[in-house]
């Protein structure tokens, strides 16, 4: 009788643990997609029982109502599909200037709420306090009907300068119309941002080498500012102004901010920005005051030190969390349905689901809409937190 | 991990019986519980309106009341629903209420692919504007330009673009959620206009802080046949709502009123004894004085509309479309026999 060989004894396979938890998971896996699949037949079955049209064939047929604002061309006799573009533009343009805004006075807030400067530290605090402790319905409501109530009617408008026009209808401004030859100007402005982002490249290595600075931020500045205004010039002015005029009941032609996006806009950035603030600030904090002693001590003055010591190493901290406000609101934004904002929930949640009442498929659309912004802005911050990660070495 | 999934297979089948169940049954379903749940407006002076102590009234509700009394006796058994337009038909596709009698514009589209039925018009309208004085418009016609103030998910957003591109006119829609945004929006000035349904129209400049600013100008650019609904599918319910305001249109025929229904009842008319006793209730379901209660204890239907919009109410609106067929309306009730 030959010994026998533990190592290479064949086990049957339902005692084998990695065969097993193979089996069982595609067990639950099946068993999970039949669940879900039930129900979506269940749905379609039980709707189609009580005369409710299902589908999405609805997407093709004509729309036939108007919508306040739209970056895309857009009349009546668009379709229910184009609508949801209309709207998901308005949703991805609130939340995206949203962002931007709340990012930059978040920052500031929150590094003004650690200044040495009892007044600035203080008022800090208190836009904080304020803002973030009421609700945001509110506050949107606020902007909008009071700052509305406060504006004069069109023909009382507030000028600014002869450029801007202020009133209840909106903020309106001269329109450029670009001209022939204005697409040279374009490219221009293109090259210069190439030119910049090359310059940045070589002075980080300049620095690295040399230990030179070299003043990036002035010379990239007058890049992109003076090499377009020359083209510009040389072209001879390719660009006239289209100027809002008073009509009959209000300003026609021109360019026009409507006020649901001014107190939209102007709501969620003041809101989301309190928070950011103090994500800000919880950031700084972790960094250990050893970590400017030591700055100091090599020389660096406050801004530098803030600028190359403190905030990369906050960074680190801060973007988790930032991450969720910009998550919020986005998601926030869909409170633009109070104002008339014609944003996604708005347009095609609001009116196209009433027009076509086919529930199921608009709020699916909808949500899936949602969950697929929010999960691309997980996955930037995500990649952009990796980046910055502490690296051990 | 298997009770899992056992669980989950439970869970759907449950749920696909809960499903099938919704259906069929609405009747049997509000004598059960004792109580009409049942869909109205947000808050519309004359047709669904709460007052300060909750309690609604309106000519919408008192359709909800007559099919309360005639199914439970009692017009005052009704749980009310306050819903958006945006949220009423999925409230009443998902069982969630009864009925819905919320000033509904009876449409191609919504009789056939919501999966409902209109059981009737209660109010036979048309949509109009509503301008401030100071903008010296006379007409809807000079309206080209305007901002127009709108509630979300009505037939007024697309009669409007109709109107507006019929005659080669522009307009800015701004849209809200609720009928009371809406009118916020147009007092603050955001809007030059405010389009809805005439009656509404009258009903929402009660509501303005000076009603004396604003004229309702004198076109009317929609047919807007408003009524009750019902879930498609439930034939005995939807017989029970269509003939309780029946009922309504029929007592003001024969001049029976909640006044004198008592001495009609013994009276010798056959088409008010058809109504007020014989068999009508039995082949709906009810019981036989179902007429007797709904005119006993909501009115006729010209006691209902002169209380809720006419001369008895603030609204003072005139009978006009509204009047019975006889008296050069449109209000027509199929006899009872």
């Amino acid at each position: 009788m030959p010994p026998a060989d533990h190592g290479t004894q064949k086990v049957a396979p339902w005692n084998d643990p990695k065969v097993r938890s193979i089996v069982f998971q595609f067990i639950a896996l099946v068993s999970l997609g039949f669940f879900f699949y039930t129900i979506f037949q269940n749905t379609l079955a039980n709707m189609e029982r009580r005369g409710i049209t299902t589908g999405l064939a609805f997407l093709g047929h004509e729309a036939g109502f108007g919508i306040l604002m739209s970056l895309i061309p857009y009349d009546e006799t668009y379709t229910y599909g184009r609508t949801f573009f209309v709207g998901l533009l308005n949703t991805l343009l609130v939340a995206g200037l949203g962002i931007v805004l709340a990012t930059v006075i978040g920052f500031a807030l929150g590094v003004a709420r650690l200044s040495n400067n009892w007044i600035i530290a203080k008022a800090a605090m208190v836009y904080i306090e304020v803002l973030r402790n009421i609700p945001l319905l509110l506050q949107i409501f606020f902007w909008y009907f009071a700052v509305l109530q406060a504006l004069p009617a069109p023909r009382q408008s507030i000028p600014f300068g002869g450029v801007f026009t202020l009133n209840n209808r909106g903020l309106y401004f001269p329109a450029p119309v670009p001209e022939s030859g204005f697409s040279y100007v374009l490219a221009a402005l293109v090259a210069a941002i190439i030119g910049v982002v090359l310059l940045v490249r070589w002075a980080r290595r300049r620095q690295e080498i040399s230990g030179q600075p070299f003043p990036v931020f002035r010379v990239s500045l007058a890049l992109l500012v003076l090499v377009p205004l020359l083209v510009f010039v040389a072209m001879g002015s390719p660009l006239s102004w289209d100027h809002p005029e008073l009509q009959r009941f209000s300003y026609g032609g021109g360019g026009r901010l409507i006020p649901e996006l001014m107190a939209l806009l102007w709501a969620l950035t003041m809101y989301t920005a309190a928070f950011i603030a103090e994500i800000v600030r919880a950031g700084i904090q972790s960094v250990s005051h050893g970590q400017t002693e030591a700055a100091r001590a090599l020389g660096l003055r406050n801004g530098p030190t803030l600028r190359l010591v403190i905030i990369p190493q906050s960074m680190r901290v801060i973007i988790p969390p930032l991450t969720s406000q910009y998550l919020n609101l986005t998601k926030n934004s869909s409170l633009a349905t109070a104002i008339g904002y014609p944003d996604l929930v708005s347009v095609f949640m609001g009116t196209t689901l009433n027009q076509t009442g086919q529930a199921v498929e608009i709020v699916g659309m909808t949500m899936a809409v949602y969950l697929t912004i929010s999960l691309t802005i997980s996955m930037v911050m995500n990649a952009y937190n990796k980046k910055i990660a502490l690296t051990e070495r | 991990m298997k009770r899992i999934t056992i669980g989950l297979l439970g869970a759907a089948v449950s749920l696909s019986m809960t499903l099938g169940s919704v259906q069929a049954g609405t009747l049997d379903d509000v004598k059960r519980k004792g109580h009409l749940t049942c869909g109205v407006s947000t808050g519309l002076p004359g047709f669904s309106n709460a007052n300060s102590k909750n309690v609604w009234s309106g000519l919408d509700v008192d359709v909800c009341r007559a099919v309360a009394a005639a199914v439970l006796g009692d017009a005052g058994k009704v749980k009310y629903t306050p819903l958006t337009a945006k949220e009423r038909f999925t409230a009443l596709q998902s069982g969630e209420i009864d009925m819905l009698s919320r000033n509904t514009t009876w449409t191609h589209t919504r009789d056939t692919s919501l999966g409902i039925n209109f059981a009737g018009v209660n109010y036979y309208d048309g949509q109009g504007f509503m301008v401030s004085k100071g903008l010296g418009v006379k007409s809807a016609t000079e309206l080209n330009g305007a901002a127009v103030c709108i509630q979300a998910g009505t037939t007024t957003e697309l009669n409007l673009a109709d109107y507006f591109s019929e005659k080669g006119m522009k307009y800015k829609a701004v849209v809200f959620d609720t009928s009371d945004q809406s009118v916020k929006g147009f007092e603050s000035g955001r809007c030059d206009v405010l389009t809805s349904d005439q009656s509404q129209l009258y009903a929402l400049r009660i509501k303005l802080v000076n009603p004396g600013n604003a004229v309702v100008l004198p076109e009317v650019i929609s047919k807007e046949p408003l009524g009750p609904v019902v879930r498609q599918g439930d034939d005995a319910w939807f017989n029970v709502v269509k003939w309780s305001l029946f009922a309504m249109v029929n007592a003001e025929e024969m001049s029976i009123t909640s006044a004198n229904v008592d001495s009609k009842k013994s009276s010798s008319n056959p088409g008010a004894k058809r109504l007020l006793g014989g068999d009508a209730g039995g082949k709906l379901g009810l019981s036989s004085d179902w007429a007797y209660n709904i005119i006993k204890q909501v009115g006729n239907y010209g006691e209902a509309f002169e209380r809720n919009v006419g001369k008895g109410s603030p609204l003072k609106i005139g009978r006009g479309l509204n009047a019975l067929w006889s008296k050069g309306g449109l209000q027509y009730a199929p006899p009872v026999r």
